[in-house]
């Protein structure tokens, strides 16, 4: 092992990242560009009749392209669907203190979006409560616009 | 269509942490071992195909140098999928259906999950504008999955406990295993939960490690093999990835997959599950129709060891491997990769 000249072994830190830039296309542009100007919350509306939030391209059932046209309103709050207490947050996690992951069905729509609430403790937590969302002081247009959740009352 | 049949496995020990080998270190001698004891040298193999993630090494295209521990050359004729190895063992079955100029074939797979932390790397598997940038770990995203089974009152915590000890009990007749022992479900459920409901036992180990199966065809397979453990039907599906689009109290995918193999209402001894996580383990078992006759997981499954982008390969040979030595006449092995058991590969393995 090389030591420089006081002693020390020369290190180079390995930062392990896969840094991608992805366009979000026009349904979840349109999806987080809402979120993002004002703090709305688009779903998408399938052959089906169910509404889907987030909104996906493609009918799941079909197959076939979805359009802007199909994106109507959804939340802002929701109900919590499934949840888990995380006692101790992971490095880039929404909310650095105790808080919940959970799937969140906003009013309007049939499918979930996953995100953080930040409840406090987990004895406030359970199926079924009601959330709104917490939105960035800082919106860039992604996902983390969304700061976290919080119970409605 | 061409029988294929596995005729022999390998697998390193499982271990928390490889600290004196590389990938190519590891794999290379369960392959000698492999060939030597089914009196194989290296130029007999017609078709060789691998399965390992980047993303664990963290590196690109760092299968290339596992390679090495093949001794490739000449050059051979080689794949590789990003990813989960049963899935390596899936396309060179699919080749081997069709292509007569593959008699055997070797399949590998290997990871060192402990380079990294695993339950933030597997977030990258997530949908990448929605998810991934929550850093959602793997076990809070498997409780998510576990909570819904709890609110569906179609299981309890103890269940998920007596599934991890039954893989333990398993696991202590394997050398091979990580972890193993008799702990007291009671005692398990007292332990503090990691990301409610889910306990450590709940989770699997982190493992570095590696393993290999051999792939034969027709009568070159009986020739190799006093008893062949013959792939009578392998299938794979997919769920759709959003979990917030999923019931995730239940696995559509891995009930189709066991459909199209032919796994549901025949007879099983055997069945390996890839479940990493213990309420996964119950909804496999339901979606695989496993009857209560059926030992599940006599190697000890997950608790056996985790080598990740290898554990679905070693359920595939820890089947064969009883199939081979008699002690079972018909199994079902069954692999997953994907969060909350997103896409699912179901076989069936007999004797003859």
């Amino acid at each position: 092992m090389q030591l420089n000249d006081h002693g020390e072994s020369l290190c180079g830190q390995h930062v392990l990242q896969y840094p991608y830039r992805r366009a979000t296309g026009p349904i979840l542009g349109r999806f987080f560009t809402e979120i993002r100007d004002n703090g709305r919350f688009l779903g998408i509306k399938t052959s089906s009749g169910s509404v889907l939030c987030p909104p996906v391209e493609v009918d799941p059932d079909t197959l076939e392209d979805l359009s802007v046209d199909d994106l109507q309103e959804v939340g802002p709050a929701g109900c919590v669907t499934s949840w888990t207490w995380l006692s101790e947050p992971r490095p880039g996690n929404p909310v650095q203190r105790p808080f919940a992951w959970a799937l969140i069905k906003l009013d309007g729509a049939d499918s979930a979006l996953l995100h953080a609430v930040d409840a406090g403790s987990e004895s406030v937590m359970r199926t079924g409560m009601r959330v709104i969302p917490r939105f960035a002081d800082e919106r860039n247009g992604g996902i983390r616009d969304i700061a976290c959740f919080v119970p409605e009352d | 269509m061409r029988e294929v049949a596995i005729v022999a496995f390998g697998q390193t020990p499982n271990r928390r942490k490889e600290l004196h080998r590389n990938d190519a270190e590891m794999v290379a001698p369960v392959v000698a071992e492999l060939l030597k004891g089914a009196g194989l040298s290296r130029r007999d193999v017609d078709f060789t195909c691998s399965g390992s993630s980047d993303f664990l090494a963290g590196y690109s295209f760092s299968w290339v140098m596992a390679i090495d521990a093949l001794g490739a050359w000449p050059p051979i004729q080689e794949s590789h999928v990003e990813g989960e190895a049963a899935w390596a063992l899936y396309e060179a079955w699919v080749k081997m259906l069709f292509m007569d100029e593959i008699e055997v074939a070797l399949v590998y797979g290997f990871g060192r999950q402990s380079m990294t932390s695993p339950r933030d790397v597997m977030v990258l598997m997530n949908d990448p504008y929605l998810e991934t940038p929550l850093w959602p770990d793997a076990i809070s995203q498997a409780a998510l999955q576990a909570r819904a089974l709890l609110d569906a009152g179609l299981c309890t915590e103890r269940d998920f406990a007596e599934i991890a000890v039954r893989n333990l009990r398993h696991a202590e007749g394997n050398p091979l295993a990580q972890l193993s022992g008799r702990p007291d479900p009671d005692e398990l459920l007292k332990a503090p939960t990691i990301a409610s409901p889910l306990r450590k036992h709940d989770c699997p180990p982190i493992t570095d490690g590696a393993c290999a199966v051999l792939l034969a065809a027709g009568d070159r397979a009986r020739a190799l093999c006093r008893r062949p453990a013959w792939i009578r039907g392998l299938a794979h599906r997919i769920d759709v990835q959003a979990l917030g689009r999923r019931d995730l109290t239940h696995s559509v995918s891995a009930r189709l997959a066991a459909e199209a193999a032919g796994a549901i209402g025949t007879p099983i001894d055997i069945a390996e599950l890839h479940a990493p996580f213990t309420p996964q383990d119950w909804i496999l078992q339901r979606e695989l129709g496993i009857a209560k006759r059926t030992i599940v997981n006599p190697s000890g499954g997950i608790h056996q060891g985790n080598p990740m982008m290898a554990t679905g390969l070693v359920r595939f040979g820890e089947v064969a491997a009883r199939i081979i030595r008699g002690e079972a006449d018909r199994g079902v092995a069954h692999a997953t990769q994907g969060p909350c058991l997103q896409q699912n590969m179901v076989c069936v393995l007999e004797a003859e």
